[in-house]
């Protein structure tokens, strides 16, 4: 009775409460470690900044990207996939090597490494080049397999 | 309230739903909880019992405390390379995860109830905390700190956040993932073109299209594509930490290079800090002598007399906190000599000095550390002294210890008695 008045109020559980506000409490508690650091909130900036950047830009461009792609004129509707997989594949790799590519931080890589930034910009058009190539040449022989 | 819906992005994809969701959760389910242990793990690493790990005041929030074993002599460097080469790999099942869970955003009315607010909340906490760390983590090992925070710190905290979020979705929502794991058969699914390709029955979550655009491409496809992502990063991150001839696939990471001279001779492998950024007064090193106290009374040792001490030689990984490894032939002497030299045959712990100043200028090694037969104060390597880059005229190499703390440029030992 007690159980079907909390679940008619909250929507759920007791236990899903439960669980719930643990997590939160051991997240309030991790985050108090951080409290006398002066730079925190800027911490906070870079983890809401994160999903922001996730949901609210990279994705709905992503999407837009492909929802253009799929209107392109085409001879069947999985030669998109030709597109999708090397720029995807560029994507992944721009966004997870930036710093290399776009020569950020050097002076700091430079100290730690005694090396230079220089060889990634050109090494990342190679790879993107290579997997364009490689999905040309796939699309190329099962078209042509086809006829 | 659906007629008052605002102008929300429409999800038409075919190929969402509850069992392609869950195949994506049901692998981070099986590999995130490696990445949080040894990220934890190398908490442990850092010796926080010497106030050496970062952050230091972690309060409850830490793996029960041990000393850091010497043994197997690659356990750094496995735990690290896992954290990091792990943590990347899983960057497209992290991202094709979120995206099979995209419409739940934007599901209108945004709150149903104070449930699903806190559970949103939550969400909130589980994807901020998941981006976070792979962000920070992947400036990191390329050495941007364009964030400006201490990296430790917020990746520290940035990980329990994470880990209390992963923990609650994981116990709501199991027996779903569970129950939408068994609604389709994953063997049945790889052998599905695109042609015969079908959207999953109608869910409760909002998951699957209620308008369903054509397919252009199979679950097979998709996984296929998941993935080769996967695969992809790990071609472009395993030589950073399995090293050797395989170092140089590691095109996009700073450590997929050795030096800049590359000539692969005896003191080419990559460098953790170069003599030019330590700021060491080159003029420190004409006199250099190592001073040992902790005993009777402070013993000096020249390099001449340091080289005539029996010298022992071990082949040892640096690994480092940003996953990659080398693993190279040391000579030197065995610290456990130098302790017996300096009237400390039985010390409880050793700190170590460089001539640099900084952070990372001082490192303290545990009883352990120091009597390993393999501990050394290596003073060549390869067979050539070492390079003014890799600590010249001498560095520490313990089996197992965190890269940054196998000190360079070595001034003075202190051993500590019990």
């Amino acid at each position: 009775m007690l159980r079907r008045r909390f679940e008619s109020l909250y929507g759920a559980g007791p236990a899903h409460l439960a669980v719930l506000l643990l997590s939160l409490a051991l997240a309030g508690y991790a985050s108090s470690i951080v409290a006398g650091d002066p730079l925190w909130p800027w911490m906070a900036v870079w983890f809401v900044a994160a999903v922001v950047g996730h949901d609210g830009l990279l994705s709905p461009l992503a999407a837009g990207i492909d929802a253009v792609l799929r209107r392109l004129p085409r001879a069947r509707p999985t030669t998109v996939n030709y597109v999708r997989v090397p720029a995807l594949g560029a994507a992944l790799t721009f966004l997870m090597f930036l710093p290399g590519i776009i020569r950020q931080g050097e002076p700091v890589v430079r100290g730690q490494s005694g090396l230079d930034q220089g060889p990634f910009l050109g090494r990342w058009l190679l790879l993107v080049a290579l997997m364009v190539a490689v999905s040309a040449i796939v699309y190329g022989v099962r078209r042509f397999a086809r006829r | 309230m659906e007629r008052r819906r605002p102008p929300l992005p429409r999800f038409r994809s075919p190929l969402r739903g509850p069992w392609l969701t869950s195949v994506f959760g049901a692998v981070l389910l099986a590999t995130l909880p490696i990445v949080i242990v040894t990220g934890l793990l190398s908490y442990v690493a850092y010796g926080p019992q010497f106030g050496q790990a970062i952050p230091g005041d972690v309060g409850l929030l830490h793996l029960p405390w041990f000393d850091w074993p010497t043994s197997p002599s690659w356990l750094y460097r496995l735990t690290q390379g896992l954290h990091v080469g792990l943590g990347m790999v899983l960057v497209p099942v992290v991202l094709a995860k979120l995206w099979s869970v995209a419409p739940k955003l934007f599901a209108w009315p945004p709150v149903r109830s104070p449930a699903q607010a806190l559970e949103r909340l939550s969400l909130l906490l589980l994807v901020g905390g998941i981006l976070f760390e792979i962000v920070t983590g992947l400036l990191n090992i390329q050495y941007d700190y364009v964030f400006g925070f201490s990296f430790y710190a917020a990746h520290y905290v940035g990980a329990w956040v994470f880990l209390g979020a992963f923990v609650a979705h994981v116990a709501l929502k199991l027996p779903h993932t569970a129950r939408a794991l068994r609604s389709r058969s994953l063997r049945a699914e790889l052998r599905t073109s695109v042609a015969d390709t079908r959207p999953e029955e109608p869910d409760p979550y909002g998951l699957v299209a209620p308008d369903p655009a054509p397919p252009t491409i199979s679950r097979r496809g998709v996984l296929a594509l998941v993935g080769g992502g996967s695969l992809l990063v790990a071609a472009l991150t395993a030589g950073q930490t399995v090293g050797g001839p395989l170092r140089g696939l590691a095109v996009l990471l700073p450590r997929g290079r050795t030096t800049a001279a590359a000539d692969g001779g005896p003191n080419d492998f990559p460098v953790n800090k170069t003599f030019a950024a330590s700021a060491i007064d080159p003029a420190l090193l004409a006199g250099w002598a190592l001073e040992l106290t902790g005993g009777p009374a402070p013993v000096r040792l020249d390099l001449a007399t340091l080289g005539a001490q029996p010298l022992h030689t071990a082949t040892l990984p640096i690994a480092c906190v940003e996953g990659w490894s080398t693993v190279q032939a040391w000579t030197g002497v065995r610290l456990r000599d130098l302790a017996t030299l300096a009237g400390v045959p039985e010390p409880a712990s050793a700190l170590v000095r460089s001539l640099e100043n900084g952070p990372f200028a001082q490192a303290t090694l545990t009883r352990a550390q120091v009597l390993h037969p393999d501990a050394l104060l290596a003073l060549g390597v390869n067979g050539a002294p070492l390079s003014p880059d890799h600590g010249y005229p001498a560095r520490v190499v313990v089996p197992a210890l965190p890269g940054v703390h196998n000190t360079k440029w070595v001034r003075a030992i202190e051993f500590r008695s019990p």
